[in-house]
This record gives C-alpha cells, structure tokens and sequence, in this order.
C-alpha cells in the first residue's frame, strides 16, 4: 500500500505544474516568465521553508505536541517536533509519506495568490509571503486538520461527528491558499487601468487561453494522485478505493466545467474559455473534500454546484465587489473549497462502507457542525491572520510594484528580458 | 469599517467555538455556531465594502 502511496505521491508535483500554467495563461504576455519564475520559485521555498519548519509545527497524530486545557477539554494546537529535520527518520512510514506529500502541497497553496497578484506583485514579496505561509500558516491549520490537532479530534471531544474531515485538501491546500489570494488581492488592489476612473470595467483577459486549458488538462493526473494520496495517508482509506477517487474527482471536474458551459452560454450566449476553465478547476478543487465520501452520482452533483458557485462567485467579485483576481483564484480556490467540504457533512457516506473511517464512535451526527466549525476557522482565525502577517509585510517592504513597473510590464521591470522576445516589434523591422 | 470587519471575523469564530465548548445539545449549540458563522459573513461584508470605498477614493 505504502508504495503505491509513494507512486502516487510522485505524481503530485503534475498538479503544481498544471496551476503554475494556468496562472500563466492568465496572466498579461509582458508578465509571462515573471509568473513562471514566481511560481518555481514560490515553490521551492515552499518546500525548503515547510522541510526546515513547517512540519515541525504540523506534526503528526500522536506526536508531541503544545496543548491548553479550556471547558475540561485538551486543545492540541501546535506540535512540538524538533527543527530542521533532526532525528527525522526517511523510510516508507505513513509520517515521512505524509511529509513528502506535504513538501508538494504546501508549493500548491503557495501558487494560488500568485494568480490573484499577476501583473503587480513584486518577486521578493512574493517569496517573503511564501515564507509566511509555508513556515506558519499552512502547517497551524494542517496540525488543527492532519496533524491530531483539535479539529481532528472534534469527533472524540464533542460528538460532531468523525471530527472535521478533509481527505484531499480542499480546506488545508485550497480554501487557505485561496483566502490568502483574497489577502494578497486586498493589500495589492486592483490592476491600473481595470476600473478607470470614468466608470465601468475594463476587460484585461489572459494573453494565452492554450496554456490555460492545457494546464486544466495537465492538473488532472496530479489531482487523482493528491486526492488519493491524501485519502490513504490522511483518512486512512485502503488502496481498493483509490478507482473510487480517481471516478468521483473526474467526474466532479466534468459536472462542474459542464456546468459554467452551460451558465456562461446563457449569460453571454457563448460559452467563455477562461471561466470554463475555471469551472474545471472549481469541479477538481471541491473533490478535494468529498473524493472518499461521496458515490459518483453524488460527485456528479457537488460538481454541478461547484460550476455554478465558481462562475457566480467571478462575476460578483469582478462586477459587485470591484475585486480584480485575473485568474479567478478566490472564486476557484477559496469558494469551491469551501462547498467542497460542507459537502462531506451534507452526503454523509461514511456511515455506509463507502468510506472506510474507523475514526470515533460516534457515526455521523453532528458531521455537518463539524465541517462548520473548520470553515469557521478559515474564515475567522486564518483569513485574519494571513491578512495581518502579509499586511505587516506590506508595511515593512510595499509588495505591489511602482507605477513604472506595471506599465513597462514585470518581465522587463523584474526580469529585464520578456517571455516572448521575438514578439516584439522594432523600429528598423 | 476594514477595522470593524476584522474585528468580526474572529469574533464570529470565539462564538462558533464557545457554543461547540458550551452547548452539548444539538440545538442550541448548532444555532449558536450559525450565529457566529452570521457574523464571520457580516464581517467579510465590512472588509470587502471597505476595499472598494479605499479604492473608490484613492481615484
């Protein structure tokens, strides 16, 4: 089992791939290899900052950990595990699979602000932001969900359920990367030139829809792969339910991108490449939570909702609320996440055989509170936090670039060369 | 208003986790989250209302 986990686990990175594409695609031709370059290297401090650190504050069950008594119940909140690796042991135990898995996801939730900062987000603020997140938050809320910390044990402490459950991520990779979009976006501002002064909404759209749809493909096999790695080493699910995964992620996927056809084809009379795209991403990020615990039919449905959510919620962000997020990062990431995982309290299989939970005795009841309670969290605890930590950051090194920059474009300002030099038109030419 | 709406968020979230502390009834411990989510979404409103009238006013 353990090494059909490492297989899988290998195939993780595909995933990262695939956004780091799409945030490209998204993004403005004179900010191309900025993006790509932000998002490598977003990831390898990501993985550096998470091995060094992160995991030694995320832990694992069991593992010593920092705890408070409050209404005669332990809290776990943080782990106590030595820095820097030291007496960490490399061998094929769930412990360092879950580590190795992690050095991977932990660079996914580090991509998803770079989206919602395209065209305006400084390199160095970029990687110092990633630091933040790699180093503190993503390992606090892993401990809270992965690690044995107190929203894991929701269901032994409180009745809710099997505690609060998140198989693939959808909450610890994608809601938190996707509220720390929202973070970023808040601090950055819109783009120059998106709302002019005059009125109304300037459409800036993403200068390569190919790679954009390229990578919607490319993502697939890594997300089968992080969902069913995520099950096993997190949920305890056998190798006989990764067919299972692997169905109810495509098909949450296909449901969801079907739906933003058909939403966007009624809206503007044809279907819209990027919010398509979106929808897809949307499907994929909401099987995160559901992928183990739902039948196909079901995943069919979540996917739907997810298309629905998605397109509505880029629309109301970019119309209503005046918030400029070129990729739809906050709408695919934060807000599908979230309806992925009321989805698990909302189809309760677990109760079933259709999920193998041998967690608590205490069935279902209260598993809907339960997911409540983690999105709380998200919102109340680490939404303000990231917002705090980046806006310190903000205060201390302005992240969004001058004003010359963005009109020069980040490749030439931050690189000095562009993605596409052959592109450009000279005098003599 | 930014202020305020940050002020919520966590507070909304003390409420959800007291009424789970509190409350071992279903019931009331589950309107008790409710109303704290309610005021996470109040608070989310303020900040996203408060971004755009930053905005608004730094044109």
């Amino acid at each position: 089992m353990l090494s059909t986990c490492s297989l899988l686990i290998v195939l993780v990175p595909l995933a990262a791939v695939g956004l780091a594409l799409i945030n490209t695609g998204f993004g403005r031709a004179r900010g191309a290899a900025h993006a790509m370059l932000s998002s490598l290297a977003a990831m390898a401090i990501a993985a550096i900052v998470y091995a060094l650190v992160g995991f030694s504050w995320e832990g694992f069950p069991g593992c010593p950990a920092h705890q408070f008594v409050l209404g005669g119940t332990s809290w776990n909140w943080l782990a106590n595990e030595p820095f820097l690796m030291r007496g960490f042991e490399w061998n094929d135990s769930p412990t360092t699979l879950a580590m190795l898995l992690q050095i991977f996801t932990v660079g996914i939730a580090a991509l998803i602000p770079i989206s919602t900062g395209a065209d305006r987000w400084r390199m160095r603020s970029t990687c110092i932001s990633t630091v933040l997140l790699a180093g503190w938050s993503y390992p606090l809320f892993a401990h809270w969900v992965w690690g044995g910390g107190w929203l894991a044990q929701l269901g032994s402490d409180f009745h809710l359920g099997h505690g609060f459950l998140d198989a693939g991520g959808a909450g610890t990779i994608q809601a938190l990367g996707g509220l720390s979009a929202l973070a970023i976006m808040w601090i950055l501002g819109p783009r120059r030139g998106k709302y002019p002064a005059e009125g109304g909404i300037a459409a800036i759209p993403g200068h390569n829809m190919v790679y954009v749809l390229f990578g919607c493909a490319l993502i697939v096999p890594g997300w089968i792969a992080l969902n069913s790695a995520g099950a096993m080493l997190f949920i305890g699910a056998p190798i006989s339910h990764i067919p299972l995964i692997a169905a109810t992620t495509l098909l949450s996927a296909s449901a969801s991108c079907l739906a933003a056809v058909a939403v966007t084809h009624i809206r503007f009379g044809k279907p819209d490449a990027s919010l398509c795209a979106n929808g897809w991403l949307g499907g994929l990020v909401a099987s995160s939570a559901i992928c183990c615990f739902v039948t196909p039919l079901e995943a069919i449905l979540v996917g739907l909702v997810a298309g629905i959510l998605v397109t509505a919620a880029v629309e109301v962000l970019e119309v209503h609320l005046a918030m400029d997020d070129p990729g739809g990062a906050i709408s695919v990431h934060a807000v599908a996440g979230i309806w992925g995982l009321l989805a698990v309290g909302i189809f309760p299989h677990i109760r079933d055989g259709i999920a193998p939970l041998q967690l608590g005795a205490f069935g279902n009841s209260g598993q809907f509170l339960a997911q409540v309670v983690g999105i709380a969290t998200l919102l109340g605890f680490i939404l303000p936090m990231v917002y705090g930590l980046n806006w310190l950051l903000n205060r201390i090194d302005s992240q969004r670039v001058e004003r010359r920059g963005e009109r020069q474009g980040m490749d030439l300002y931050e690189l000095g060369g562009g993605a596409y030099p052959e592109f450009v038109i000279r005098g003599d030419e | 208003m930014k202020l305020a709406g940050f002020f919520l968020l966590p507070a909304g979230w003390l409420i959800v986790i007291s009424a789970v502390v509190l409350f071992p009834q279903t019931a009331s411990r589950a309107i008790f989250v409710f109303a704290g989510v309610s005021m996470e979404g109040i608070g989310l409103g303020l900040c996203f209302r408060a971004a755009r009238v930053a905005r608004e006013s730094s044109e």
